[in-house]
């Protein structure tokens, strides 16, 4: 009976507290869908808000899509190959870069954002293109790739199996392609997944690098925050929420899945 | 199949200081003619892994070294251009390959096509008894299974030479030794110059056509099996090699003198203060009376196959002695104990 009690209590308790943080996020996506919010959902539900969102800020989404998928295939391309290199040589420099390479995590956005304007805002050609946000991006969330295939490294003796792919005759080349890499791929999908969740939802670095024609969805956000209705901010937050849930929930069903599979090993 | 046999091996005054400054390998020579199997045998720390990752390739020796391979210096030639064959302590198989594709990764390296790729990946899977494994995942092996697997594409490449690092250490005993067996008939099958690293005396003496006994990153000796057991070079190697009991005496007269009496001695050493090695089985259990050596046993441990005494007062310390199973001796008789003269090995002063 004593049990019960405190089960009932803790459940309680729990239901409370996801209430207080799931409840704000149900009623800014129903009032996206409401008629009028003033009047409440008795007013009606209605899709036109989301309609007119995807005409006014269609452009912020697909540019939004475009930064976070540009932004993986750097941090792919210029990442792995890093944390292979770093977590290989070891030593105390490598210790050192790896920890340069975090350090964007502890800075506030606005400073690596004015960081970068005041060293390459004189590009107007750069500055004025979608790229600028993305170099931006790239800084950001280089350190989630190279730390998550870093920590698969070193979980799988990656040097061991390196060199006993070298001592079968595998050129550095073949060796990265046909053993580092397929084994690294936990870490390389997991870190992908953040690179484009954080990509698709920096706003800080993003607000003080877009110009007018290089909006961003969360930049479009804050923009229908301050100028729309609410109904039609209300609405846009449901159409971020639609497209990031999806890669949140593959996040978190390929975390358990490595995670099974670790176990089986 | 038929034999290979790879290539001599020489190391030149391979030394090997790493950059924190330690030094892990004096400058040694060693010579390891083809077909050979060499063991290096020595306690942790002692340099075997770093001489066998010298060879490889996977380390540099401090300038002025020089790795030949049948007289050609290799030293400059990085391990994938060695042609070497490779088997880890950690086996380092690919936990992304089936086992047919670990096996077959260096042929597909040298570009051999997938038919004779395929026919001598079932070569090799028959000749260490891992068949009907060939599709398995690596995790979905047993240690035994993974330590066949690790050598079956080691040997795959027809390697000039064949090197294995403590390759049954991760091995629980009874499979160990039974692997051991297995493991000494495959490499005189291959005939593959081999060298071999390992800190377990039994599998030296098993496996190793010379020995190498390694100290403190210098080379202690260099020999058959039983040149090493019967006649070791110094004290370290006595000790490391099997159990032996280290006497000090005064030798005059052909004698050796101990606390409990004298023993005779061959090999007539110069006279004064002497250490010897005698072996616990070459120890027999004689009367007390009109021994010229005697002493009390402190103890009776029975082992089975044999019984190991401990006999006190015969020499400063104690004296391990192994006697048949069939004897009858108890702890406190008084017992003399008797050694042929060639048994007794004097070792170098010094040590």
């Amino acid at each position: 009976m004593r049990d019960r009690i405190i089960f009932a209590g803790q459940l309680a308790f729990t239901l409370l507290v996801t209430a207080f943080l799931v409840v704000p996020a149900v009623l800014s996506m129903m009032a996206g869908v409401t008629a009028n919010y003033f009047r409440g959902i008795r007013s009606g539900v209605t899709l036109d808000w989301v309609w007119q969102v995807w005409g006014l800020y269609a452009d912020t989404i697909g540019r939004s899509f475009l930064i976070a998928l540009s932004a993986l295939v750097v941090c792919l391309v210029v990442g792995v190959p890093a944390a292979y290199g770093l977590y290989r040589s070891g030593g105390r420099l490598s210790r050192a870069v790896e920890e340069i390479i975090t350090l964007p995590l502890a800075i506030p956005g606005l400073a690596i954002a004015l960081a970068l304007l005041l060293a390459y805002g004189g590009f107007s050609d750069f500055r004025r293109s979608w790229l600028f946000i993305l170099a931006g991006h790239v800084v950001f969330t280089m350190p989630f790739m190279v730390r998550s295939v870093i920590a698969v490294l070193a979980a799988i003796d990656v040097k061991t199996l390196d060199e006993s792919a070298s001592s079968l005759g595998a050129s550095p080349w073949r060796r990265f392609r046909d053993v580092i890499v397929p084994n690294a791929r936990p870490g390389i999908l997991a870190g992908s997944l953040m690179v484009v969740t954080l990509s698709l939802g920096e706003f800080n670095l993003t607000w003080m690098l877009h110009t007018p024609l290089t909006k961003t969805l969360p930049v479009g956000l804050a923009d229908s925050y301050a100028s729309m209705r609410l109904e039609v901010a209300s609405a846009y937050t449901l159409v971020f929420f639609i497209m990031i849930i999806p890669l949140l929930v593959a996040m978190q069903l390929y975390a358990g899945q490595s995670a099974a599979a670790r176990r089986r090993r | 199949m038929k034999a290979e046999h790879g290539v001599a091996v020489r190391a030149e005054n391979c030394g090997k200081t790493f950059a924190d400054g330690t030094r892990a390998l004096e400058p040694v020579n060693l010579d390891i003619a083809r077909g050979e199997t060499v063991v290096l045998l020595g306690p942790s720390g002692c340099g075997k892994t770093t001489m066998l990752r010298i060879i490889a390739g996977l380390e540099q020796p401090d300038p002025g070294g020089r790795v030949l391979f049948n007289d050609a210096d290799v030293t400059r030639v990085p391990i994938e251009q060695r042609n070497v064959g490779m088997v880890f302590q950690s086996y380092a198989l690919f936990p992304n390959m089936s086992v047919a594709d670990n096996i077959g990764y260096g042929l597909k390296i040298r570009s051999i096509g997938k038919a004779e790729r395929e026919a001598r990946v079932a070569e090799l899977v028959e000749l260490t008894g891992i068949e009907g494994l060939e599709r398995r995942r690596i995790d979905q092996l047993s240690g035994g299974q993974r330590q066949r697997v690790a050598l079956a594409r080691a040997v795959a490449v027809r390697p000039s030479v064949l090197l294995l690092d403590e390759p049954l250490t991760a091995l629980d005993a009874a499979l160990r030794e039974r692997l051991r067996g297995e493991l000494d008939r495959l490499l005189r099958t291959l005939g593959i110059t081999t060298i071999y690293v390992t800190h377990d005396q039994a599998e030296a003496m098993v496996l190793g056509d010379r020995i190498v006994v390694m100290s403190k990153g210098a080379i202690a000796q260099i020999g058959r099996p039983r040149d090493i057991y019967f006649a070791p070079a110094s004290r370290f190697v006595a000790e490391f090699i099997g159990a032996a009991n280290i006497v000090e005496g005064d030798y005059a007269g052909g004698r050796l003198k101990l606390a409990g009496g004298t023993l005779p001695l061959a090999n007539g050493a110069a006279a004064g203060p002497v250490s010897a090695m005698i072996r616990p089985e070459s120890i027999r259990i004689i009367a007390a009376e009109g021994a010229g050596l005697s002493g009390r046993v402190d103890s009776v441990s029975f082992v089975g196959d044999r019984q190991r005494l401990m006999v006190s007062g015969a020499a400063a310390t104690a004296i391990l002695v192994d006697v048949p199973n069939s004897l009858t001796v108890n702890a406190g008789d008084r017992v003399g104990l008797a050694v042929e003269p060639g048994a007794i090995r004097v070792l170098a002063s010094g040590k």
